[in-house]
């Protein structure tokens, strides 16, 4: 029998006060962790600078006209220069959206395959390929497509221009097929293919499985089920895929450039040979530019920088509330 | 003593079933190369799509007249979804196969042991090679490797340990970094360090521009790694009286190790054929380079499109080689990083 003394003991002071060690750490992480904001800030800011220069003499005219010149004494010093972006633009938007437009139903199609179709053994397999084809080099897409997907796409394109040739869009005058910005689309379509795959195969793979067996046990077929529950619960991420590879689309290079023939012109005829990409066109001057119209490129790829965020953004706000939003 | 039944597949297909199958394709083949033949149609594409356009109707009318209209419907879609599927493989393998055929014309010993700094890229094959690019290539990796491993790292590590308050803007912001175009990280770099610090091209330019492009893919990579991590290991840490340092330091880390490798092959793969920011920063030289912080540094891609460009056969056929030689670093970057994988899933 022990006495029980009337005193209760002071209750342990516990804290959560991290250790010195903890603290470092935690500072050293979080430093790291604002990294992409820092990078990201300072892209915008760096190319803004360098490219403020122009913008402020072009004004608005750098984003609605179409004339890239610039002449020079012999002393190097800037005569006249007129730097105008929308022929860029505009190409930059129509090969992508061609892109977008032949890659988002041959995507869709394959993932609802890889999902809901294939075996698992070819699954398993088509998987793999795909995902390394989104990996696969773009100098490699694009002299690939110059040298082998060239000539078939200008075929295709003298089919097309044949029989839906009264559609302005499909306008061709003069005849010219060789490097439009159709060739780029497909080729830019091939290279999008495998991101909004595997964007839509992931957000199909979510549906919903009580509702995807209840379809079944209501006797729907397979496209049944598929049109009823799979397309509803994932039309809104495969609308963000496609977004991704639109912006995808947009920055692309080296692919462009090798297949598309840059013109200063605003062009909206898709199978006219004459196309631009802002991209490309830095690409294309950079070699031999003067100090001033380097600046000009900056400028340009400020653009082109703010142009992917937002479409790059909006995509992910939009895939990332799929599913939530779903019925 | 019970004997337990064999499971049953009412859902596999008779063997009946399966030869109906086979000759409704064989139907198709047959009456597509016969279209083909007899009709003005020709080429690759026109045997395709007759081929499907004939599978498509024939196999629609034989479900329609045996199990009726929803059937129908269900095999004309099985047919286009095949067609997309195929549509999406087609590109990968003619990719492969042109460059596997055209490149291997270019393999020589001398490839990787010579550079080009005593030929152009027009003279005959026997001249020069790729060892300048190979070494490029593999020193912009190093130093992009080094520079964004931490980086990306450490940003994962924020996003599932700290877990602090700007966790959902880093995660969207490294996202919208995984967008940017590679030109922009390339025109960046240029206007930020090589015009006013540098003011000359070398490797260590390119390698900064790559880092940008490697941090979101090592980020996204690392953090669903480390998101499988159970809790109860670092529970299991923090109860034996590990500070959060020496918990994420001695037993997260480790535990995630071949995951984190996984991370820098992926990333590692989506920088080794970047080319657009090599063109503005590295300058490209013909000659093996050893000092990365000085002088123009060739590298794999810089060869592709300098060889491409010249636009002699000889230089194509380089061209071609050098594209071989990228396709298989990336096949045998993406097949290490799936083995790790898969072998991991399986020690689980």
């Amino acid at each position: 029998m022990s006495q029980i003394s009337g005193v209760t003991p002071a209750p342990r002071v516990l804290t959560t006060e991290p250790r010195r060690s903890d603290r470092i750490f935690q500072r050293v992480v979080t430093a790291g962790g604002l990294s992409s904001l820092v990078i990201l800030g300072l892209i915008a800011l760096f190319l803004g600078y360098r490219g403020f220069e122009v913008l402020k003499q072009e004004g608005l005219g750098f984003i609605t006209n179409s004339d890239w010149s610039i002449s020079t004494d012999d002393a190097g010093n800037v005569v006249e220069s007129h730097f105008g972006l929308a022929a860029m633009l505009v190409g930059t938007i129509l090969c992508s959206l061609v892109a977008v437009v032949i890659a988002v139903p041959v995507s869709v199609l394959t993932s609802i395959f890889l999902n809901f179709y294939s075996p698992q053994w070819l699954k398993r397999f088509l998987v793999a390929i795909i995902d390394m084809m989104a990996a696969f080099p773009s100098i490699l897409f694009g002299i690939w497509g110059f040298l082998v997907l060239m000539p078939s796409v200008e075929y295709w394109a003298k089919l097309i221009h044949k029989y839906f040739g009264f559609i302005p869009l499909f306008e061709l005058k003069p005849y010219i097929v060789t490097r439009s910005p159709f060739v780029a689309g497909v080729v830019l379509a091939i290279m999008i293919i495998p991101i909004i795959t595997s964007v839509s195969r992931e957000i199909f793979a979510q549906a919903p499985l009580d509702r995807i067996q209840a379809a079944y046990a209501l006797g729907a077929t397979r496209w049944a089920m598929i049109k009823a529950v799979v397309i509803p619960y994932g039309r809104s991420g495969v609308i963000g895929g496609a977004m991704l590879g639109l912006g995808r689309a947009m920055g692309e290079t080296v692919a462009v450039f090798t297949v598309l023939n840059i013109v200063f012109q605003v062009n909206w005829h898709v199978l006219l040979g004459a196309g631009g990409n802002v991209a490309s066109l830095i690409i294309l001057k950079f070699g031999d530019a003067s100090p001033y119209e380097i600046k000009a490129l900056m400028a340009a790829g400020l653009i082109l920088f703010l142009l992917t965020l937002i479409v790059n953004a909006l995509a992910n706000l939009i895939v990332k509330n799929t599913g939530k939003s779903g019925r | 003593m019970t004997t337990i039944p064999a499971p049953r597949k009412p859902w596999a297909l008779t063997p009946q079933a399966r030869v109906r199958e086979v000759l409704l394709l064989l139907a198709a083949l047959i009456t597509s190369i016969a279209l083909v033949q007899v009709t003005p149609l020709k080429g690759k594409l026109a045997y395709f799509f007759t081929f499907f356009a004939i599978y498509a109707a024939i196999t629609t009318f034989s479900q329609y007249f045996t199990r009726g209209k929803a059937a129908a419907k269900d095999a004309f879609i099985k047919t286009i979804v095949v067609v997309g599927a195929v549509i999406t493989v087609l590109p990968i393998a003619s990719i492969i196969a042109t460059v596997v055929s055209k490149g291997i014309a270019g393999i020589r010993p001398g490839l990787f042991t010579h550079d080009m700094s005593m030929a152009t890229p027009t003279d005959p094959l026997t001249n020069g090679g790729l060892l300048h690019a190979i070494t490029g290539t593999l020193t912009l990796v190093a130093l992009s490797l080094v520079m964004s491993v931490p980086i990306g790292i450490l940003t994962a590590l924020y996003l599932t340990e700290i877990k602090g308050r700007f966790t959902a803007p880093i995660r969207f912001l490294v996202q919208a970094m995984s967008g940017v175009p590679s030109i922009i990280a390339g025109l960046f770099i240029l206007s930020a360090v090589l015009y006013p610090i540098t003011k000359s091209y070398s490797g260590f330019m390119g390698a900064l521009a790559l880092t940008i492009l490697m941090i979101p893919t090592i980020t996204r990579t690392s953090e669903e790694v480390l998101l499988l991590i159970p809790n109860d290991l670092r529970e299991a840490g923090v109860a034996l009286g590990g500070t959060q340092w020496r918990t994420v330091a001695m037993i997260v880390l480790p535990a995630a190790r071949s995951g984190l490798v996984t991370a820098m092959i992926l990333g590692v793969a989506r920088i080794a054929g970047e080319t657009a920011p090599i063109l503005l920063l590295t300058g490209g030289g013909d000659k093996v380079n050893p000092n990365p912080f000085n002088g123009s540094l060739g590298s794999l891609p810089y060869f592709i499109w300098k060889s491409f460009n010249a636009g002699s056969p000889e230089a194509i056929t380089r061209a071609w080689a050098g594209l071989l030689v990228l396709l298989l670093v990336v096949l045998i970057l993406f097949t290490l990083a799936r083995l790790l994988t898969t072998q991991k899933m399986k020690a689980r």
